[in-house]
């Protein structure tokens, strides 16, 4: 087994640039996943690691094998194509047979079913593409790709075509063929929930550059970014100044209040800087309720709230204007806080973080439409 | 709107559609029903007794079978050599992109644009100042040339009608370009050259144009036709005529009626 | 499969381009040459290249009605055969339901019977003796003497009838890929079915229009067989001239100057008629 790692790797398409200067590894035997709206030049970088586009600049490396030239076929990689691309002319075993056949190994029917029945298909083998669910074909397009063994498979927004029950439950379904097979997946996807419940390693893309790279706890919960913040769940971002350091903590002044945070969770190098708290690591607190000693607070009027079942989401605007995303869960212990309530919106240092912060640039917090929770 | 008034709005263009395609069969039925005629005088078109004395005994007018084999001849092999060097095109084009492409596009497209009697006196042209005696290859040069730009414009529509991921998939399975264009491509495209190959064929049986121009003695079935039209065509051109209705739409029948795949 | 890999394209294109420059580019040039040579010479005696740019003017004198009627005539028929052509297309790609395939076996089937043949029919049909004429005289659209055959309107009649399947084929496919959702919300948004047809189905059908009246037009202005075969000589078209030039008086350098002048005048109303139709149609086309 050997790292699949990118070096430099750089796609224009006559003007525009795709991918921009990528850099990455992707350790072998992991689930990594490739995570960015659609644009974001995610699905570009898997087509040059299968071969199908050529980069402008950089190289493909597996282990020592510098395979940035050698074509599609004449690579250890294979990929699950976003709606799958089954031939239609063939049916079920052929697809599957297909890439064992162009090598010309034996055996081909005998590994045919032992595929077949990995991805729960058994019987299914004379079944032409056009006569199965899209479930169905999923497993197809999963099985041909897989029955050849790649160093590194590659999977193009496989479950995009599926419905959301569908989707979850392949979800599931895969990361328990990867860790059966234990081979290198690179799952391209850009539903944030999906990279986070299956993958490992979770490298988020933006505008052709690679964001921040980690374990999908690790990017939740210290985001390095003020894009990864929120594009990979929700943040309130507060538009602040770096006010020194005191022992372990930075000072920040923003909207001529002072905030500390831990030094431990700033990603901040410079003097302007975002204040993050997501929406859930902040309470309110009415009139009368008691704010913990070591929490830190903004006061402002709830000006919407939802009921959401497990949660209920509130809108706070602040003194100056912005408005503040909270969730607080239903445990059964809160009561619902009225509209026009006045409150308090506290949270514990140790949940807050600090980005650096485009000059000049005013708070983000999450638009007042996705207040429905966590996007899937 | 009453429930008749809605009928007819909702069926009247099919009652119309309907009428045209009885216009489109007329003559052939006429054809067919000439060809089951014993008629009154040579000149003479009159229905007047039933007889298949003409579909017994189809080779009885003097010249008309051999035409008739010689014009299969000839379409046959302006089909096979169109159609190869047409899918050849049309695979060139649609997919690669190179420098003279569109040039190429207007290439294929402008025999389509020229009037035939300017094609065949072309060729008549071109093969007197060469010194190429007329006979059934120049013919077959002719009917390739006409047939070729159908067949790209039939291949190539299918071609671009083709999920552009699936060559794809065969080559990041391990399938290189020629293990691509003949497992997948190929096999794919086949119901366009199948279809680009019957119309090429029934174009270059059924010219009369070009070919009288490119054929010097030799006779086609056409040929004969018209060169029996003048003194009343035998009735046994009607059994032909009808023969191959029937030929024809049995043949589509089969290739439109097969199980489907998509 | 795009940008430096371009050399197997050549080698694909290499047999067909050959084929195509050979036997179409070379003549088209060599038959311009022919329409200059000295018209005082013979194909016996041999012609001499005399750049005799005359030739055009004389053949146009003397042969511009001809040339006209083929240009008209071609264009009656083409607008007849759209005329004839949409309700057929029409109904066959969203009325016809399961039996579409068995209608455009009845389109594409008499295409296979020869065409001559077929043409020969109509003279039988619309002969002054046949059923057609009888008819016609009986409820007298048609005097007594009045006839069918051997008139300008069994001629475009004629043409219409053997490039109808030129025209519907097209229609078709452009129909047949109509969405129906469509047609229904532009019924959703108050249209009703003649405003439907001309804001929605014929724009779509738009390429389908553009690709048939070329495959029509095209080869009626050139053909001579309905012409002779359903006309008289007072209808005769341009391609009876070059023919007879051609084949029986062997006046190759006139001849060749009228096929020019045909060809000239096709392209020349081709280019017009992409040019408003939308040049992308072309590419739908070729």
């Amino acid at each position: 087994m050997a790292d699949l790692r990118l070096h430099g790797l750089t796609k224009r398409f006559g003007a525009v640039t795709a991918v921009d200067d990528l850099d990455l590894t992707v350790p072998a035997g992991s689930f990594f996943a490739l995570l960015g709206a659609s644009g974001c030049g995610k699905t570009t970088t898997l087509r040059m690691i299968a071969g199908l586009d050529q980069p402008t600049a950089g190289r493909v490396l597996l282990g020592d094998d510098d395979i940035t030239g050698l074509r599609p076929y004449r690579r250890p990689v294979n990929t699950v194509f976003q709606s799958y691309a089954l031939f239609p002319h063939l049916d079920v075993e052929e697809n599957v047979a297909f890439g064992l056949r162009r090598r010309r190994q034996r055996d081909v029917e005998a590994q045919v079913e032992a595929m077949l029945a990995l991805v729960q298909l058994g019987g299914y083998g004379k079944r032409r593409p056009a006569q199965l669910s899209g479930g169905q074909q999923q497993r197809v397009a999963l099985a041909r790709a897989l029955i050849n063994k790649p160093r590194v498979l590659l999977l193009d927004e496989p479950l995009g075509a599926l419905d959301l029950t569908l989707r979850r439950r392949m979800q599931i379904e895969l990361k328990r063929i990867q860790t059966e097979v234990g081979i290198t997946f690179v799952h391209v996807t850009h539903d944030q929930e999906e990279a986070m419940t299956m993958a490992d390693t979770v490298a988020v893309m933006h505008a052709g550059r690679l964001e921040q790279t980690g374990p999908p706890a690790e990017l939740y919960d210290l985001p390095a970014t003020p894009f990864v913040a929120t594009f990979l769940g929700q943040s309130n971002l507060l538009a602040g100044d770096a006010a020194g350091r005191t022992g372990d903590d930075i000072a920040v002044s923003a909207y001529g209040a002072r905030f500390t945070v831990p030094a431990a969770r700033s990603r901040a190098t410079g003097e302007t800087i975002f204040l993050g708290v997501r929406p859930e690591k902040l309470h309110l607190a009415t009139a009368g309720d008691d704010v913990p000693p070591a929490h830190q607070h903004v006061t402002g009027v709830v000006t919407d709230s939802s009921y959401v079942g497990v949660s209920s989401h509130y809108l706070v605007r602040t003194g100056w204007g912005t408005e503040l995303a909270v969730f607080a869960p239903n445990t059964g212990a809160e009561r619902q806080v009225p509209l026009g309530a006045e409150v308090c919106a506290h949270w514990h240092p140790r949940h807050a973080f600090l980005l650096n912060r485009p000059p000049g640039e005013g708070d983000r917090t999450a638009p007042a439409d996705a207040n429905l929770g966590v996007p899937a | 709107m009453t429930r008749a008034g809605r009928w007819i709005a909702d069926h009247w263009v099919l009652g119309a559609g309907l009428l045209v395609l009885a216009y489109l069969l007329l003559p052939v039925a006429v054809v067919a029903g000439l060809s089951v005629n014993r008629p009154s005088s040579r000149l003479s078109y009159d229905f007047h007794d039933f007889t298949l004395a003409w579909w017994t005994d189809p080779c009885g007018a003097p010249g008309m079978c051999a035409a008739l084999v010689r014009s299969v001849q000839i379409a046959f092999a302006a089909t096979v050599i169109a159609t190869v060097l047409g899918t050849l095109m049309a695979f060139a084009l649609t997919t690669y992109r190179f420098r003279g492409r569109a040039a190429t596009s207007i290439l294929v497209f402008l025999p389509m644009a020229t009037p035939e009697v300017v094609m065949g006196s072309s060729l008549l042209a071109l093969f007197g100042a060469a010194r190429v005696p007329l006979g059934l290859w120049t013919v077959v040069i002719a009917h390739v040339l006409f047939c070729v730009s159908f067949v790209v414009v039939t291949v190539r529509a299918r071609l671009s009608g083709l999920d552009p991921r699936l060559p794809e998939a065969a080559a990041d399975l391990y399938a290189g370009p020629w293990q691509t264009f003949h497992r997948v491509t190929l096999p794919l495209a086949l119901p366009g050259i199948l279809a680009a190959a019957l119309l090429a064929f029934s174009l270059s049986f059924d010219d009369f144009i070009i070919t009288n121009f490119t054929a010097g003695t030799t006779t086609t079935f056409p040929m004969y036709v018209w060169g029996t039209a003048q003194r009343g065509i035998p009735p046994q051109v009607n059994v032909v005529a009808t023969a191959a209705f029937g030929v024809a739409v049995a043949l589509v029948a089969v290739t439109t009626f097969r199980p489907r795949r998509r | 499969m795009t940008g430096s890999r371009s050399r197997p394209a050549y080698l694909l294109l290499l047999p067909a381009g050959l084929w195509l420059i050979l036997f179409f580019v070379v003549p088209a040039v060599q038959l311009f040459g022919t329409s200059l040579y000295d018209p005082a010479g013979s194909l016996t005696e041999g012609y001499r290249m005399t750049w005799a740019f005359g030739n055009y003017p004389a053949a146009l004198a003397a042969y511009w009605p001809q040339l006209l009627r083929s240009l008209g005539y071609a264009a009656a028929a083409t607008v007849a055969c759209l005329v004839l052509g949409l309700p057929l297309a029409y109904a066959i790609a969203v009325k016809a339901g399961r039996w579409r395939n068995v209608l455009l076996i009845a389109v594409v089937a008499p295409f296979f019977t020869s065409f001559l043949v077929r043409t020969l029919a109509w003279q039988t049909i619309l002969s002054d003796s046949g059923l057609l004429v009888g008819l016609l005289r009986d409820v007298h659209l048609l005097g007594p003497d009045g006839r069918l055959l051997a008139t300008p309107f069994a001629v475009v009649a004629g043409l219409t009838y053997n490039f109808l399947p030129f025209m519907v084929l097209p229609l078709y496919a452009s129909l047949e890929r109509l969405d129906g959702r469509l047609l229904e919300a532009s019924a959703d948004l108050y249209a009703g079915p003649a405003a439907t047809f001309r804001r929605v189905t014929l724009p779509l059908a738009a390429p389908g229009i553009v690709a048939g009246t070329l495959l029509t037009f095209i080869p009626a202005a050139g053909d001579y067989i309905n012409a002779r075969l359903l006309g008289t000589p007072g209808t005769a078209m341009i391609g009876n001239v070059v023919d007879s030039a051609f084949l029986i008086r062997l006046d190759y350098p006139q001849a060749a100057a009228l096929s020019f002048v045909l060809m000239a005048a096709v392209l020349l109303l081709v280019v017009a008629y992409l040019r408003r139709a939308g040049a992308a149609a072309l590419d739908r086309v070729a």
